[in-house]
């Protein structure tokens, strides 16, 4: 498969304090690659990097264009539909108003076809379309976030903690309804999680992260069977 | 009873050039948290270029249009040239950027259009048989212009795509741009609106007050007591609370205090805002968890 995200010798911070310390990572077009690692490894930072919202240095190739210079807003023009950590959600806008921001740079004629689409994925949207975002559980904020981020019609879907403060049932269908998403809209998908298990049961690749450094990667069937990892990060 | 009735629509009609003036203040502070201190100034200078334009032979309603769009293009300019660089700045020094703006435009204003007092056209007729005594023709008509921009605004920011840019951008400027908002242009485009209707909001109050280069500075401190009224972080509840304090204003004026201590009020209305309903009538109060 061809590579989507291209990154390498990537060097990330905020201010003064550098968090990574040039790191090599790609996604293929199609797959989906799951960054691994404990609190404070530099995950959070990595995709805040390829969205510009940190600062950084390096080269981030997205769909053979340089991204790395870029402002926030003409990344995300590009293609690159980034769920934020805390999920990012409009509190004071409707659902639908959300929605609707999530296709605010579109001009086609399919963006309500494509909201109908999104309520296929997540019913309980369609419930709450009228009701203040800020009202919306955890959960259903994070489906609006994904649904949100999926009307941009990414090339590729960047995902950070989606399961961060929800019930495990509640995240066992989020990562249901993502392995859907990337099977039936053939979407790319970038995923950054503290749950190693969930992630390499979704991702095909993953990187392990630790202290702003990549320090394992390959296949996450492999990394599954990896006695280190599953030690540190899988509990068995 | 005539007398009192009277008064009551005269204050909505100043109530209604408050209500703008408290909408574009509370633009740009949902957008950016501060208070626009020269707002009242810009809509001066506005002003004056609209009384320029109709010496020079134009039409009153080109000349209000022109000046309108004039005044807009000020506004984005100010944000794009001043406002930028400051995004990152302590309050303190937007603050005084606030007060710089204010005083260069008192003096260029001054400078340009000397300091004299001057009348303003009114676009209305001098007298109509229809209103008997109960209010002026252009107290009806700027009350009329003022409703239909308010109108116009919410519907802008209500139905329009680029109001829902501009809404998302003032609650959420990360998310905005991760969804590919330009949020930097949505505020420079929310300081030309909020120009333009200072502009209007000039042009209609300049045939009551007369023009001189402090013309709105009175003005801004009604119309500031209004938004803390309704809400600096409403739209709505600025409207309705810079209604409310041009009828106050205008009560109190004839029977209260009486016309010179009138402007006192507007103090009187902000400081008990603060103190007993810091976000106003209609804001929601803001509780953070620390």
């Amino acid at each position: 498969m061809p590579t989507l995200l291209e990154v390498s010798g990537l060097i990330a911070g905020y201010g003064e304090t550098r968090v990574l310390h040039g790191i090599d990572f790609a996604v293929e077009a199609g797959g989906v690659t799951a960054l691994l690692g404990a609190n404070g490894a530099g995950k959070t930072t990595t995709l805040r990097a390829i969205s510009g919202l940190a600062r950084r240095q390096g080269s981030i190739l997205f769909a053979g264009e340089e991204i790395s210079t870029l402002a926030t807003e003409e990344i995300a023009r590009r293609g690159i539909g980034h769920v934020p950590d805390g999920r990012g959600t409009f509190l004071e806008l409707s659902v639908e108003e959300n929605l609707r921001l999530g296709a605010i740079t579109r001009s086609d004629r399919e963006v309500g076809a494509d909201i109908a689409r999104m309520f296929g994925y997540f019913p309980r949207l369609r419930e709450r379309i009228r009701q203040q975002a800020g009202t919306l559980s955890g959960g259903e904020q994070q489906m609006l976030a994904i649904a949100r981020a999926l009307l941009l019609r990414p090339k590729l879907l960047v995902l950070d903690e989606p399961s961060f403060g929800l019930a495990p049932l509640i995240v066992a269908e989020l990562f249901d309804i993502l392995a859907r998403i990337n099977r039936e809209e053939r979407m790319s998908i970038l995923v950054v999680e503290q749950n190693a298990s969930l992630a390499l049961a979704l991702a095909d690749h993953a990187y392990l992260l630790e202290t702003g450094a990549i320090i394992m990667s390959g296949l996450a069937r492999e990394l599954r069977e990896n006695a280190a990892i599953r030690r540190s990060y899988l509990g068995y | 009873m005539q007398a009192l009735w009277h008064q009551i629509f005269s204050g909505i009609a100043t109530g209604g050039i408050y209500a703008s003036v408290a909408l574009a203040l509370v633009m740009i502070y949902q957008a950016t948290h501060h208070v626009n201190f020269a707002q009242g100034e810009m809509a001066t200078f506005s002003t004056y270029i609209a009384l320029a334009l109709i010496e020079a032979g134009f039409p009153y309603w080109l000349a209000f249009l022109a000046t309108i769009i004039v005044s807009f293009a000020i506004g984005v300019i100010i944000e794009r040239v001043l406002m930028r660089p400051m995004a990152e700045a302590p309050v303190l020094a937007s603050v005084g950027v606030f007060i710089g703006l204010l005083l260069i435009f008192n003096s260029v204003t001054g400078w340009i259009f000397s300091y004299s007092v001057k009348a303003f056209p009114s676009p209305f007729p001098e007298t109509s048989q229809f209103l008997g005594g109960w209010a002026s023709p252009h107290e009806v008509g700027a009350t009329l212009v003022t409703l239909v921009v308010l109108v116009l605004v919410y519907g802008f920011f209500r139905f329009t795509k680029l109001g829902l840019a501009m809404r998302a951008a003032a609650y959420n400027p990360v998310s905005s741009r991760l969804v590919g908002i330009r949020v930097g242009w949505m505020l420079a485009l929310g300081w030309g609106l909020a120009a333009a209707i200072g502009a209007i909001a000039g042009m209609m109050v300049a045939p009551i007050v007369f023009l001189d280069p402090s013309m709105m500075s009175g003005i801004l401190l009604y119309a500031f007591a209004g938004a803390l009224l309704g809400g600096i972080d409403n739209p709505l509840g600025a409207v309705i609370g810079g209604f409310a304090v041009g009828v106050i204003e205008n009560l109190a004026g004839a029977y209260v205090v009486g016309p010179e201590l009138k402007l006192t009020l507007a103090l009187v209305i902000i400081i008990a805002v603060l103190i007993f309903k810091p976000a106003g009538i209609f804001g929601r109060v803001i509780v953070s968890r620390v």
